[in-house]
């Protein structure tokens, strides 16, 4: 068996261990001891790579392994990554192990939370390991569904209704998206031999023009709708808002990664051509979720609402960033996938904590938290910092590709929108240390406040092991970035 | 006919013989053997007599066969679906035990399985037809013990208005089916399939007046919209187990039983069908689909779910290829898993609380565990989430339409799936998430019931993550 598939089968023995745990120290037992292996699984899977390509193996993806599924349609379970599911796989791993321990003590039914958990988890591995459309498509919905019940159960606010919001235009994205993979797979051959598997068809490449001016929307689209892309966002502030903590580190750190990934590696690199004959329509849209995400966030009281707006302005960037289709500019927005990925887990996690003492996620009702949870509130301008872009953090780095990357373009068009989209980060700045400047310094609000504790160790490791990704991702991008690139230069080949 | 044909009768007819066989013993017995033993052993027996009568006789061979000069077909497929119909058959059976060996309905037990097995050989023989006699019968053989068996409860009166609903609109449509079937002998001067397929040329006005009737009388079968209209009635009013064996059983035979007809009789004049079928579809599936959002009644809220099922069946008609044929009996086969979960466990609960509402179910979650875990389960398999089954039979059925061109129908349907997920979650959302201070206390089912669920379970979970089944029925010759 290829080991590869120990990111689908670590999970799947975890739910089967937390199905017969007793107490909530065996839960909390199996949920640590399986997270911890697929964090070492996914680092043992970055260096193995490094290793291979450093020996000089050129191959598109590597550890390929392909098991016939179902014969009469060609369908296989068919596994392999490249240089960015390597560190796609990497970034889950590290928020699914921050999120086991942000989940610490969570209540009711705390088995159930943990089973639902690793369930989405399983969705986000075998979707970043897949190469064959049809069990990619598979791992995406599961990883959707289990969204329901976790933000309906454990959730806060209005949470059916965000539940149910959220659910339903995930899917009706992931409908648009079937019909799509559906239309790949029938165009996928000129000789009749129809297969799911996406190098195949991309060598193939048989899919004809008129067709994909269909096919192409339809992917980016259903992708895009899990990537926040305006005006399909909105299930994600409300979704975000609602979530219990785990699930919106989750959901905004990695499953709005897949929508991302999705995009380039379904939509554009299956459909160069309709990729570089429609990328103008969505770039609008995008520009406006970066924006537009941005400005709302600078309105929003709600904790949770500010990052989830900025959430939607970030991902609105990796969108955007991809549909620039040159390797500097894409290499950026993979570099802001994973940087988005661990900040806004941080924040989330952050968030959830400062909730979980104050009550509140209201910053009109807090204030002063420096001097009373010290340790978090420096967290919180670490993630602060990053998210607007200081230099030494992932923030900057993801974005200064990513807009060097635009500008390369060298026509009007490309160059306004990269202008507008470089205003997010004035307003970002603004959003940002608005909060940090209410909510952490000034005077207490609320007396009761003075009596709260600072972060428990569990808390503390679950921030501290986000921290290190953030900062490790901006004191030494250079080799990621090159890992990234390299990977995109056979996507660029096909888009020129 | 000469007489040299009676081997081939027993051995080409097993499935039926045998169910006939087996319906004979269970009268005898039910008439015969003493009230004490009866209590006891008869569901068993009737079970075990379904059970020998698949194993011997319902699996399929390779080859096609043909019997009564055309009359009477088998081919690997049908008996595939015959053994298909039969597993449902038999997870009824194991959900009905506790119900129907009450003190209110074991008096008339016995008539209980001798209609099910009844309706079971029409649909063999519908299934089996050749010609539009055999069909016919068989439709008819089928109907109306069902129209007894809606009317069994004899305490409410709610049954016997089900069941006078179900008598008067499955004679009605029969009365249009048969309208159809005289016109078709009118352009043709033949009953059989193969023949009219050759002689009727299709553009006659009679050719569509007759398909018109044709589709109608199997449609109410279906319950395809616009004909649907007894559906939510009749499901809400008879006893649980006659409803759930009407929304599965009935369905996939009639279903089966449309596609063979349409591919047999019909092939010459695709476009016609296809046209009448592709609007039938679009309406079937979103009408089913917005009416199953109001619903309170669970049984009412799975006839409108059933309802936009039968829309999704008859995708694979429209592909009109063997992938959409094998891509629908598949369908039939998951969706006979889901569905009788869903209904295994409202059966459950109705035996002991008499509670059908969506409200009553609030809070289910932490009473009764795994019976929310169950219908949980057959909510998404029926919303088509994976890694479930219902996810693999939605994916096929709309391969296999892509295939054929249906791109934008298939856009219909997929939109459908949002809504229907929907719906599907409300029951979920009230299990899990809603609010009660007094849910229904725990539920203890018999152990038959057990069993029924979890092969219902296993077979939501196993049927698409195993490919070897669909493997194994696209590998299955049609014989056409």
């Amino acid at each position: 068996m290829n080991f590869l598939s120990l990111f689908v089968l670590i999970p799947l023995l975890m739910m089967v261990g937390l199905a017969i745990a007793r107490s909530m120290k065996q839960i909390r037992t199996v949920a640590v001891v399986g997270s911890t292996l697929q964090l070492g699984l996914a680092i043992y899977t970055l260096i193995k790579f490094l290793m291979e390509r450093a020996a000089g193996n050129t191959e598109e993806m590597l550890f390929q392994a392909s098991t016939m599924w179902y014969e009469p349609l060609n369908i296989h379970y068919a596994v392999g990554v490249d240089g960015i599911s390597v560190t796609m796989l990497l970034l889950s791993a590290i928020i699914v192990f921050a999120g086991v321990f942000a989940s610490w003590k969570i209540e009711p039914l705390s088995k159930e939370f943990f089973l639902w958990l690793i369930l989405l988890s399983i969705g986000v591995f075998g979707f970043f390991i897949s190469i064959d459309l049809f069990t990619m498509f598979m791992f995406y919905e599961v990883a959707l569904i289990p969204m329901y019940l976790l933000i309906g159960i454990w959730g806060s606010g209005k949470k059916n209704y965000s539940a149910m919001k959220l659910t339903l235009m995930l899917m009706g994205g992931s409908a648009l998206l079937m019909l799509g993979i559906i239309g790949i797979y029938y165009h996928s051959s000129a000789d009749g031999n129809y297969t799911m598997n996406l190098l195949e068809i991309a060598r193939n490449n048989a899919i004809p023009e008129n067709w994909q001016y269909f096919l192409f929307p339809l992917t980016f689209v259903g992708f895009g709708v899990l990537g926040a892309m305006f005006p399909f966002h909105t299930w994600s502030p409300d979704g975000h808002a609602s979530a219990p903590t785990a699930v919106s580190m989750l959901h905004a750190g990695v499953l709005m990664k897949l929508g991302g990934y999705g995009c380039f590696r379904v939509a554009i690199y299956l459909m160069p051509f309709a990729a570089n004959e429609l990328s103008w329509i969505f770039l609008i849209l995008t520009g406006i979720s970066v924006v537009y995400g941005a400005f709302s966030a600078c309105v929003q009281t709600d904790l949770k609402y500010i990052n989830a707006y900025s959430s939607v302005s970030h991902c609105g960037l990796v969108l955007f960033a991809i549909l620039m289709l040159n390797n500097t500019a894409m290499t950026g927005a993979v570099m802001q996938m994973l940087s988005h990925g661990l900040m806004t887990a941080l924040f989330f996690a952050l968030i959830g904590m400062i909730y979980g003492r104050t009550h509140t996620r209201d910053i009109r009702e807090m204030g002063g938290l420096m001097k009373i949870m010290p340790f978090l509130s420096v967290c919180y301008v670490i993630a602060g910092l990053a998210s607007l872009g200081l230099p030494g953090l992932s923030g900057f780095v993801a974005e200064m590709t990513i807009f060097v990357g635009s500008f390369q373009h060298s026509d009007m068009f490309h160059r306004v929108f990269t202008i507008i989209a470089c205003c997010s980060i004035v307003i970002t700045a603004v959003y940002i240390l608005r909060v940090v400047g209410k909510l952490l310094y000034g005077k207490v609000q609320n007396e009761h406040h003075r009596e709260l504790t600072d972060a428990t160790w569990w808390e503390r490791l679950s921030a501290v092991t986000l921290i290190i990704g953030v900062a490790g991702l901006g004191l030494f991008p250079g080799w990621i970035s090159q890992l990234i690139s390299n990977s995109l230069n056979v996507i660029i080949e096909r888009l020129s | 006919m000469d007489l040299s044909q009676y081997p081939l009768i027993w051995e080409y007819m097993q499935p039926e013989l045998l169910l006939l066989a087996a319906t004979v013993l269970l009268f005898f017995i039910d008439l015969f053997a003493p009230s004490r033993f009866l209590d006891k052993w008869f569901s068993a027996i009737a079970c075990v007599l379904l059970v020998a009568v698949t194993a011997i006789s319902c699996i399929p061979g390779t080859e096609s066969h043909t019997l009564f000069g055309g009359m009477f077909v088998t081919t690997p497929m049908t008996t595939m679906v015959k053994m298909i119909l039969n597993i449902g058959t038999l997870l009824i059976l194991l959900q009905a035990h506790e119900w129907i060996n009450s003190e209110a309905c074991k008096i008339r037990r016995g008539e209980f399985y001798e209609l099910l097995f009844f309706t079971l050989f029409g649909m063999y023989l519908m299934i089996s037809s050749g010609h539009f006699l055999i069909f016919f019968i068989g439709l008819e053989t089928a109907s109306l013990p069902i129209a007894a068996l809606v009317a069994f409860n004899k305490q409410g009166g709610e049954s016997y208005e089900s069941g006078a609903k179900y008598l008067f609109t499955a004679v009605f449509s029969s009365a249009l089916f048969l309208m159809g079937i005289s016109f078709m002998y009118a352009i043709s001067g033949t009953l059989y399939f193969d023949d009219i397929a050759t002689v009727a040329s299709a553009n006659t006005a009679l050719f569509i007046v007759a398909l018109t009737f044709i589709i109608s009388g199997i449609g109410f079968k279906l319950s395809l919209v616009p004909f649907h209209l007894w559906t939510a009635d009749v499901y809400q009013g008879g006893p649980t187990a006659v409803t759930s064996y009407l929304s599965v059983i009935s369905k996939g035979a009639a279903a089966f039983a449309f596609l063979w007809v349409l591919f047999k009789t019909f092939s010459p004049s695709p476009e016609i069908w296809q046209g009448i079928l592709y609007a039938l579809i679009v309406l079937t599936i979103t009408l089913g689909n917005l009416f199953a959002i109001r619903q309170k009644n669970l049984k009412r809220f799975l006839a409108f779910s059933s309802i936009s099922q039968a829309g999704y069946i008859m995708l694979g008609i429209m592909a009109g290829s063997a992938q959409g044929m094998t891509a629908l009996v598949y369908y039939v086969l998951v969706y006979i898993f889901s569905n009788l979960a869903a209904f295994g466990v409202i059966a459950a609960i109705e035996n002991k609380t008499g509670k059908v509402s969506m409200d009553d179910y609030d809070g289910l979650y932490r009473t009764n565990p795994k019976l929310s875990l169950t219908m949980m389960l057959a909510m998404f398999s029926l919303a088509g989430i994976p890694p479930f089954a219902g996810f693999f039979s939605k994916f096929f059925i709309f391969t296999s339409a892509v295939h054929a061109g249906y791109y934008i129908l298939v856009l219909i349907a997929l939109l459908n799936t949002i809504i229907s997920l929907y719906y599907y979650l409300l029951v979920v959302k009230a299990m899990f998430i809603n609010p009660n201070d007094n849910p229904i206390a725990a539920v203890k089912s018999d152990t038959s019931a057990r069993i029924g669920l979890v092969i219902c379970v296993a077979g939501i979970l196993l049927l698409g993550i195993v490919s070897a089944v669909y493997g194994y029925l696209s590998g299955m010759s049609f014989g056409m």
